[in-house]
């Protein structure tokens, strides 16, 4: 699915995004890069409070600000940078070029609202429909998603549809102009497993069909392997590895990789216990000078704890955050630590 | 939706009966002899025994009560003890002032405190949002009956552009309809503002806005529809409260309405007067009630689930 040779329909270089509050600043996304090609979907991962979900917010600016900012970074879509866009010109890309899905359909949807009105509301403002128009797409729109009796279901308000009807209606109004980039921000975590795969499914089977690029943010490696091409794994507001998704799952590189694969249940051994990774995250106010998991790494060395290191491609095209895979980490580092 | 009406009307009906009672005996708990009053003052206790026979004031309070109460669903609310006129005439000429007074009253009330609301919740904690507020918190501080002398003073006094007080002209409306409205804007600024500012923080909001829509037809649109749910009941109980003031602010600016004629009638210990004065009050204020429960559903089609 995944076309290499034409250019990134959308990069983030360097982004940073931070709060600014009583507390102190909150670096909850602190330069992050990836890119994303036509037909592609990249899976986020990480734990909650990673910088994932402050991650996809960012690239549509739906930051509350304040105290939310964008620090630093260009985000480019088409080669225009979103970060210096005008707010009316930003208004033009949601919904319309860029969408996006979120978590809870619950409470995602307006709730005195028809859910046809909700759908039709983008494509008025984006297509320049007309009310007729508009509104007969946005029942071709819920037919597209699997709702059953779709004319009779537009009329109807959030509360009289099921969650994952909802998350339907919330993936037709994110489709409904055709964007070319989809966000989904853990677009199945609220949903049953059944309907979960069943979403996937339809996400999956639309892009397809529309051959829009996806980033899939996600704290399940589950879905992540199910839908993602490439993955890239966020800790505290850093991707600390980024890879094809068979590569990371075959053979993770970066120790909190490593952990976070290890602590997933085993089907084929008798296990008591979960694995874990012992420590806890550091707080985005208060940031260590070093690599950000030192202090939870099974390898750490001094140098982890003194500079941060950057994330590089290693020859198979793994990129990733370590020192361990640089030249600073020397044999005898290595040796050390096969005694220990 | 008919149905509801239809059910919500039945439910009146015990309601009113509930009032009439509570009316009625209120009535006799109040110091005073009507035939005493009637009588006037040295009148022989011949003569107002004679006027309590008349009356019917002699029998037990029960008989009294129901047969109020049957007269009342035939439609006949009694004579006045003043001046023999029936009681539901006086109160036809009376009642459609104070609709119009309490019309324009809650018109302002609404309109002035929900642009109030919005405008302090587009920027909260701005200078505009504080200035706003402090203006709110003295509206509902201020007592009707001074903050009314008040504008009469400066308004009629004054800058004498606004007549004194009568009730002729739409001119003649403004400073009462004002000094009524003025409490109850205040509360509906606080309450939209509040509210408003709850409904901007949730999901769907966020939602709106990463499809684009405009951040005016955010506020509009998506935020004040949903943030008027709670205001609308804020504003029936106003307008309960609001009735209850057309008795003060009728008699600020000597406006011959039901809430002065009810005064007036108090103090004359007018029985019949007072029990249909207060009997359509409470009919107008059983009327909006269902009104705004009406509005309610419309605006929060949830609760026709229950």
């Amino acid at each position: 699915m995944m076309t290499e040779n034409n250019k990134p329909i959308l990069e983030v270089k360097g982004l940073k995004t931070h709060f600014f509050t009583k507390r102190g600043v909150s670096k909850a996304v602190d330069g992050i890069d990836f890119s994303l090609h036509k037909g592609e979907t990249l899976g986020i991962v990480g734990e909650s409070g990673c910088g994932k979900s402050i991650t996809s917010l960012s690239i549509l600016r739906l930051i509350p600000s304040p105290p939310g900012k964008i620090a630093g970074g260009q985000v480019l879509f088409k080669g225009k940078d979103l970060v210096t866009m005008s707010e009316d010109e930003m208004r033009r890309v949601r919904g319309n070029e860029i969408s996006m899905i979120f978590q809870e359909p619950m409470t995602s949807l307006n709730p005195v609202l028809p859910v046809g009105e909700q759908i039709a509301e983008a494509l008025r403002m984006h297509q320049n429909m007309g009310r007729k128009a508009a509104w007969e797409k946005s029942v071709e729109m819920l037919k597209l998603v699997g709702i059953p009796s779709p004319e009779k279901r537009a009329k109807q308000e959030p509360f009289q549809l099921s969650g994952g009807m909802r998350q339907r209606v919330m993936i037709a109004m994110a489709l409904a102009c055709t964007p070319e980039v989809l966000i989904a921000d853990e677009p199945t975590t609220a949903l049953d497993v059944t309907i979960q795969a069943q979403i996937l499914e339809l996400i999956k089977d639309l892009q397809n069909r529309l051959g829009m690029g996806v980033i899939m943010i996600t704290h399940d490696l589950g879905v992540v392997a199910e839908t993602c091409d490439t993955v890239a794994v966020m800790y505290a507001g850093n991707i600390i590895e980024h890879a094809p998704t068979e590569k990371i799952f075959a053979n993770p590189r970066h120790p909190y990789t490593q952990g976070l694969l290890d602590s997933l249940p085993k089907i084929h051994e008798d296990q008591e216990e979960l694995q874990t990774i012992e420590g806890s995250v550091p707080s985005p106010y208060n940031m260590p000078a070093g690599c950000r998991f030192a202090s939870r790494c099974p390898h750490q060395q001094p140098i982890c704890h003194e500079k941060q290191p950057e994330l590089i491609e290693q020859n198979d095209g793994v990129k990733v955050r370590c020192w361990m895979y640089t030249d600073q980490w020397t044999a005898k580092m290595v040796k050390e630590e096969a005694v220990k | 939706m008919l149905m509801f009406i239809v059910r919500r009307l039945m439910q009146t009906i015990p309601v009113i009966i509930g009032v009439t009672f509570v009316v009625f005996f209120i009535m006799q708990l109040v110091p005073g002899d009507p035939a005493v009053l009637l009588a006037g003052e040295g009148a022989s206790k011949e003569t107002i025994n004679a006027i309590r026979e008349q009356l019917g004031l002699n029998r037990p309070l029960l008989v009294q009560y129901f047969d109020y109460l049957t007269s009342v669903f035939r439609g006949d609310f009694g004579v006045s003890l003043k001046n023999s006129q029936p009681v539901l005439d006086e109160i036809l000429v009376r009642l459609p002032i104070t609709i119009e007074l309490a019309f324009f009253s809650i018109l302002i009330t609404i309109v002035l405190g929900m642009a109030a609301g919005i405008i302090s919740a587009i920027k909260p904690y701005s200078l505009k949002d504080t200035l706003v507020m402090i203006v709110a918190l003295l509206g509902i501080s201020l007592p009707s009956f001074w903050f009314g002398l008040m504008l009469m003073y400066f308004f009629s006094v004054k800058l004498q552009i606004l007549p004194v007080a009568g009730w002729d002209s739409l001119l003649h409306v403004i400073l009462p309809a004002l000094t009524l409205g003025a409490g109850g804007a205040a509360i509906v600024a606080r309450m939209t503002r509040s509210s408003m500012l709850e409904v901007i923080r949730q999901d769907y909001i966020r939602t709106a806005r990463a499809k684009g829509v405009r951040e005016s037809v955010i506020i509009y649109k998506h935020g004040l529809r949903n943030a008027l749910i709670p205001v609308i009941t804020v504003v029936g109980l106003q307008f309960g409260a609001l009735l209850g003031g057309t008795v003060l602010v009728e008699s600020i600016f000597a406006i011959n309405g039901l809430g002065r004629m009810i005064v007036d009638s108090i103090r004359m210990r007018d029985l019949p007067m007072v029990q249909g004065g207060v009997l359509v009050a409470s009919l107008v204020f059983v009327v909006v009630n269902l009104l705004v429960d009406v509005l309610y559903r419309f605006f929060n089609k949830r609760i026709e689930l229950n």
